[in-house]
């Protein structure tokens, strides 16, 4: 079904809001990355257009990049939690599951497994997407356990380093000495090592980033998804500031995020021989598809 | 195993009606646990979680078995109560039937989850295997944690022995499921006394099964991308503060309450009604649940013996509430006596606010932290009620 039960029927289509018609007719649904991807952000109709987070916040730009690298959003499912990221992931035009404060992952290993069961000649691609306080914090043992039983989906974590949408109080994420709600005299531990324990908690795919390169960062989405359904849980880590709680200016958050990206949040990337595997085929077959595209345009050309 | 690889049994489907009210059935001598788990087994559940607490842990132990046979297609051991409680809620998402179980502690921890499934449209069968939830812990039987639940949005049955645990397990599915209810349905028994006890069990063929489960079916359809109309959250919408929000928030909380209401209807059908009453025309009532209505029944026998006017109102649905089926049966009476194995004594609480003269009622007996229920301490209250001199010694 699928591209099917997205597409208005013709009759219809003059009585659905506009927004739908248009996210149908020009959205990236059923489209390739080069068509309706991150690269193209702002020229194509996006999965998330509109959302009521903070202005500036880098986080929502990284959750709208999310939803532009998504490989197959007419098959994708999102689940989230308490936290900023909800309030502009439950606007985007994929659907959303939102539990308790923390359950995201053991609510997607039911998903997935009751999917995988309906579905078997399928890939229903399951994405959760939580704050570090929702991840490392509250979530942990749901968190490492869908990571232990090898639960198949992916695992993104927005990470601010701090609990923005409680009002700006210490996390296991924010960094030692970090003066913060509830750490009136400064953090008195470190960050949680989180990309070190999903390693040691069996993620096949595991990614830390501060996403300042755009292409790079959908890359990366895409590659966890494709590795996830075949292989097991794939996680990144992602540094999406609080320009809030950190006062951070606006102009100052494209600046910062390059400048963690040379600390705590520099580039790492880790698979497994199986995850490789899965990575170079399907990265082949893409660019075989480029390839035809292209030839096919100039055929068409001619 | 992989889902394709699993055993596949042949069975033959049947709706829930034949199921539990006309197909033939045979005598077993089985525990509770076992009633449980047989009527699990005869649901074709997709899906089951579990968590070991003692004394529920008898009934995922044996559901593990039946999934292990190929009568249910997926059963995982989950991190803790909160896990299994919200992969529950995640996998109905998907479509799918579910069966999980619980005791006390795991009730409460995993309470946060199962208090927001209704609001989620999750039609999941819970078993509640009584046990203490506070301290001094204990494992031993007390129903105190169903008082806890009662406020969920669930619909709640209480078994009284091991008969009505299978034939509750299996109307829970059928009940859980109607497109007017699609609501989870919560089945409690008295942990050991029941779970570990055996008792006669009259039960249907192990070859013949509920109707699988149909995703479609459904107030809310399954999140699965497939059923239209897209873009229309199967959820509710994710909370802000506005008014639009809190609009929202109170409608579909009263459409869960509503759909409670509306359980009273198949809960007749399944099961006979949400109470049975015994000698209709008496002057003094025992007002039971679950094991609670077993010693009552006996109090009753014992009292029907000794020619008094005594009867027995066994309240088997906590969840919806039977107030007016209770005043109707209590309309004459002249005294209720409420016995219980809980210190709070929640069901004597649901009776005095669902009758106009809450005066005749007895607050107890009440036995909890695992103690027995003796006959003679219903007796007493009889007695008193009805101003006889006795000299039972307690
Ligand atoms: C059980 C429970 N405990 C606490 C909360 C309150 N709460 C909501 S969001 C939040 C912090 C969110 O921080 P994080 O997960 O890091 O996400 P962020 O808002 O920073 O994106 C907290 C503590 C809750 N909703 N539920
Ligand atoms: S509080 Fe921080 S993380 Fe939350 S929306 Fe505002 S800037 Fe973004």
């Amino acid at each position: 079904m699928s591209m099917k039960y997205i597409t208005p029927a013709e009759t219809f289509k003059k009585y659905l809001p506009k927004d739908y018609v248009e996210l149908v007719d020009y959205g990236p649904f059923g489209k390739s990355q080069e068509e309706a991807g991150p690269g193209n952000m702002g020229q194509f109709k996006e999965l998330l257009e509109e959302h009521p987070m903070c202005s500036g916040c880098w986080m929502a730009y990284f959750i709208r990049v999310i939803f532009a690298a998504l490989p197959n959003p007419e098959e994708t499912v999102t689940l989230g939690t308490a936290g900023c990221g909800r309030l502009a992931i439950s606007q985007a035009a994929v659907p959303f599951i939102y539990g308790n404060y923390g359950d995201q992952n053991a609510m997607a290993s039911g998903l997935t497994r009751a999917f995988r069961l309906r579905f078997p000649e399928k890939h229903k691609d399951v994405i959760t997407i939580a704050g570090d306080g929702g991840t490392m914090d509250i979530g942990f043992s749901m968190t490492m356990h869908s990571w232990i039983r090898g639960e198949k989906f992916t695992t993104i974590m927005l990470d601010n380093e701090v609990y923005g949408n409680t009002g700006g109080q210490e996390s296991g994420m924010s960094p030692q000495g970090a003066v913060l709600k509830m750490a009136p005299e400064g953090k008195k531990f470190g960050k949680m090592p989180a990309t070190d324990l999903a390693k040691a908690a069996g993620c096949v795919y595991i990614v830390r980033l501060s996403p300042t390169n755009i292409k790079k960062a959908a890359q990366i989405i895409r590659r966890a998804i494709f590795v996830a359904r075949e292989v097991g849980p794939t996680f990144i880590h992602a540094y999406t500031s609080c320009n809030i709680e950190y006062s951070i200016p606006t102009e100052e958050v494209f600046k910062d995020a390059k400048e963690k990206e040379k600390g705590r949040f520099s580039f790492d990337e880790y698979m497994t021989d199986a995850a490789r595997e899965v990575i170079e085929r399907v990265e082949a077959e893409e660019k075989a598809a480029r390839k035809a595209r292209k030839e096919a345009m100039k055929a068409g050309a001619m | 195993m992989s889902p394709n690889t699993r055993p596949k049994l042949e069975k033959r489907l049947v709706d829930a009606k034949y199921l539990l009210q006309e197909a033939p059935r045979e005598k077993h001598f089985i525990t509770g646990a076992q009633a449980m788990a047989e009527a699990v087994k005869r649901a074709s559940v997709d899906m089951a979680i579990a968590y070991p607490i003692t004394p529920q842990s008898e009934v995922m132990h044996l559901v593990g078995d039946i999934y292990a046979q190929g009568h249910i297609k997926e059963y995982y051991r989950a991190e803790e109560e909160l896990g299994t409680m919200s992969a529950i809620a995640g996998a109905s998402r998907a479509g799918v039937r579910l069966f999980t179980a619980t005791s006390g502690p795991g009730l409460l921890r995993g309470l946060e989850a199962i208090a927001a499934w209704p609001g989620h449209r999750v039609p999941a069968v819970l078993g509640v295997l009584t046990r203490v939830v506070n301290a001094p812990l204990s494992i031993q039987p007390d129903n105190v944690e169903m008082a806890y639940l009662m406020h969920c949005g669930a619909v709640m049955l209480h078994a009284e022995n091991q008969q009505d645990t299978f034939d509750m397990t299996l109307a829970a599915f059928a009940i859980a499921e109607k497109v007017d209810v699609y609501i989870p349905v919560a089945v409690a028994t008295e942990g050991f006394f029941v779970t570990h006890a055996k008792g006669y069990v009259d039960m249907t063929a192990e070859d013949l099964a509920l109707e699988e489960f149909d995703p479609v079916a459904a107030p809310v359809p399954a999140m699965d991308n497939e059923t239209p109309p897209a873009r229309i959250q199967r959820d509710a919408p994710v909370q802000k503060s506005n008014f639009m929000s809190y609009l929202i928030h109170a409608v579909w909380q009263q459409e869960i309450w509503d759909s409670n209401s509306r359980a009273m209807k198949y809960i007749y059908e399944y099961l006979g009604g949400p109470i049975e009453v015994v000698n209709p025309d008496a002057d003094v009532f025992v007002i039971a649940s679950g094991c609670a209505a077993a010693q009552g029944r006996e109090a009753q026998r014992y009292a029907e013996e000794e020619g008094l006017s005594v009867g027995l109102i066994k309240v088997r649905a906590i969840r919806p509430f039977p107030t007016k089926e209770i005043c109707d049966a209590t309309k004459n009476a002249k005294a209720i006596i409420v016995p219980e194995h809980n210190a709070i004594g929640w069901l004597c609480k649901e009776v005095k606010a669902a009758i106009p003269n809450g005066g005749i009622v007895t607050e107890g007996p009440r036995v909890f932290g695992g103690m027995t229920l003796p006959v003679e301490l219903i007796m007493v209250e009889i007695y008193d009620a009805l101003g006889i001199e006795h000299n039972i010694k307690l």
